[in-house]
């Protein structure tokens, strides 16, 4: 009986202690999110998301930053995603068990844990000097793509990993080529998990400062880019130049301008819960 | 069941807000369109000019730029500028290789960057835009500090006063036994560079153990809530938070001066307050739309620099300015 009581008690403690480890991330991102809102969220409205920056903080808007992370996000997102998936099938289909794999996993997971300015460092020499792309929307993103890349390529083995051999087998057995198998069906049967991976790691990506300040983005861009190859600059950096200002009035700004970089980290979030939930459900083996 | 159903549910409602949302944004994007093809009509009468001007450097200039380039682009608005905070070493360095048209320093350009310069074939100007005042500050409760003299401050900050100069009383005797706590800006700003060259007497050489950010307004959150605490930056974001602290007058050996508008533009207020520059290169001073942007930027930037949070530059020493810009020009 005693011992009974005691398991149950040490169950029930387990049990309050893991809401604890739950809630504290959620307070901690509360607490942050009504402190952000209550400054800003009064500050936002149509001026704010189409004016050009400027010294006045009642009058500066955000509409090239949001271009600039619109661009970056996208020119990453192409990049990075067929290198990134091409790289993890790879891994998991092909080259798995030899030493030339083994060696390229592991650095890929020293990748992982690269600090950020380091690409930056990395995608300055390479792609802004020696491929000469300077300053631009393009050196900005294959630097991001680089960051990324890892996150990418790990999520991609884990969602292929997830589909049952039995799927493979049944493919090869009928005759099917490895790369048929791989086309028709573990790639289809993958592609939620995928796909999540690469948003979820694209929307890791919009709020880098860091590395493309090194690449070159700038803080003062009073036009919308227009191609690849044009200068830019991105929503943190706004966010941090505001916030570096001696007038109070530029952090309500920044404070507004964090609401938006958020939604859009959250419906990124969203996009990628749903075509997962979308996936699984249509899959059934 | 239940829970399959809950699901279904919760599901469906995300369904419906991502459908929203992402319709917002389509709207956003053709919206954001429209109005940009609007920006560019407007602007068609003969006189416009055309063309990219690059300007990169210093952070402290920048402000200034800023608004400078923001009032440009009403009377121009096709000419394209953009400003880069690369600070004013990193903006020399692109200056020199020809990457950028004008460079914002808050130093003047050394010797190791003329070279560079030199090397690759570009000549350029200089030319003083505002004074800025660097402010030594102390918390509102701070009720000892009258003054410090220029002595006293390189005492404070000197590399040889790390783990050493630790208590207010060893600055002077009849101040309180309590630890002095030190705030200052990140050893990469221009600031910093001119503080240890004035008060330490050598650029770039101070202790490392203080309280260093690279945001002014953390200095301002530390020393306006410690009450031992002890800070130096710029005079804007001193006038900003005049009510959260306690400004300090500095004696250079000509007796106390605090530091205001009148005295860091009158030259007062030293050794403590310093100009700061713009250069422009000669390939860029052939080029109309930047000796528009030049001329534009001197005439007013008096006005832009004290709405910045700057001294102004007394108008005879903008008139030799102007003057050595339009010689400059000429000289091709």
């Amino acid at each position: 009986m005693t011992n009974a009581l005691k398991n149950k008690l040490i169950d029930n403690a387990f049990k309050v202690f893991g809401i604890i480890c739950t809630l504290f991330g959620l307070v901690i991102l509360g607490i942050l999110i009504f402190n952000i809102a209550e400054v800003g969220l009064t500050r936002i409205d149509w001026n704010f998301i189409t004016s050009l920056p400027s010294r006045k903080a009642e009058k500066a808007g955000i509409y090239t930053a949001l271009m600039g992370t619109v661009w970056i996000l996208f020119l990453t997102a192409i990049i990075a995603f067929p290198i990134g998936v091409g790289a993890g099938i790879y891994l998991e289909e092909y080259g798995k068990k030899s030493k030339w794999a083994n060696f390229l996993e592991i650095n890929i997971s020293n990748l992982a844990g690269v600090p950020s300015i380091i690409y930056g460092l990395l995608g300055l020499e390479i792609f802004v000097r020696a491929f000469n792309m300077g300053g631009s929307i393009l050196a900005g993103s294959f630097t991001l793509a680089l960051l990324i890349l890892p996150i990418i390529i790990v999520s991609t083995r884990e969602a292929l990993k997830a589909v049952p051999s039995s799927i493979k087998d049944a493919s090869v057995a009928l005759g099917a080529s490895k790369w048929q198998t791989i086309w028709n069906q573990t790639l289809p049967a993958s592609i939620g998990g995928v796909l999540t991976g690469v948003i979820l790691a694209i929307s890791r990506a919009i709020g880098e400062t860091a590395p493309l300040i090194v690449v070159g983005a700038l803080a003062y861009v009073p036009f919308a880019p227009s191609s690849p190859m044009d200068e830019f600059t991105v929503m943190p950096i706004q966010i941090f130049n505001w916030v570096s200002r001696p007038q109070h009035e530029f952090a309500v700004n920044a404070a507004a301008a964090i609401i938006i970089l958020l939604l859009i980290t959250f419906m990124m979030n969203g996009v990628a819960v749903y075509y997962r939930n979308k996936w699984q459900k249509k899959i059934k083996w | 069941m239940y829970k399959n159903y809950i699901q279904l549910k919760m599901k469906r409602k995300t369904n419906t807000i991502l459908t929203l949302i992402l319709g917002a944004i389509v709207v956003l994007g053709l919206a954001s369109c429209g109005e940009n093809t609007e920006k560019n009509e407007t602007t068609t009468d003969a006189t416009a000019l055309t063309g990219d001007i690059k300007i990169d450097g210093s952070s402290t200039v920048y402000p200034i730029t800023e608004a400078v380039a923001e009032e440009f682009r009403a009377e121009q608005p096709r000419v394209n500028i953009t400003v880069g905070v690369s600070g004013t070493g990193g903006g020399f360095k692109k200056f020199s290789r020809g990457e950028t048209e004008i460079s914002d320093a808050s130093r003047p350009i050394k010797d190791k960057e003329k070279t560079a310069c030199e090397e690759n074939g570009i000549s350029y100007v200089e030319l003083e835009v505002a004074y800025d005042g660097l402010a030594v500050l102390v918390n509102k409760e701070n009720t000892w500090v009258d003054h410090l003299t220029v002595e006293e401050l390189k005492k404070i900050w000197e590399p040889a006063a790390q783990g050493v100069i630790m208590k207010w009383n060893q600055i002077r005797k009849e101040w309180p036994n309590e630890e002095i706590h030190l705030f200052g800006p990140g050893v990469a700003s221009g600031t910093y560079d001119y503080f240890t060259q004035v008060i330490n007497g050598e650029e770039g050489a101070s202790r490392g153990d203080y309280t260093a950010s690279e945001d002014d307004n953390v200095l301002v959150q530390g020393v306006s809530t410690d009450k031992l605490g002890l800070a130096f930056f710029g005079l804007a974001y001193y006038e900003e938070n005049a009510d959260k602290l306690k400004l300090v007058g500095v004696d250079g050996g000509e007796g106390v001066v605090l530091p205001t508008q009148e005295t860091v533009a009158n030259g007062t207020y030293q050794p403590l307050s310093r100009p700061i520059f713009i250069y422009v290169s000669n390939k860029a001073a052939q080029k109309e739309e930047v000796i528009s942007f030049v001329n534009f930027y001197l005439e007013i930037v008096p006005s832009i620099s004290k709405e910045v949070g700057y001294v102004p530059i007394p108008s005879e020493m903008l008139a030799k300015q102007v003057e050595k810009f339009k010689k400059f020009v000429s000289k091709k």
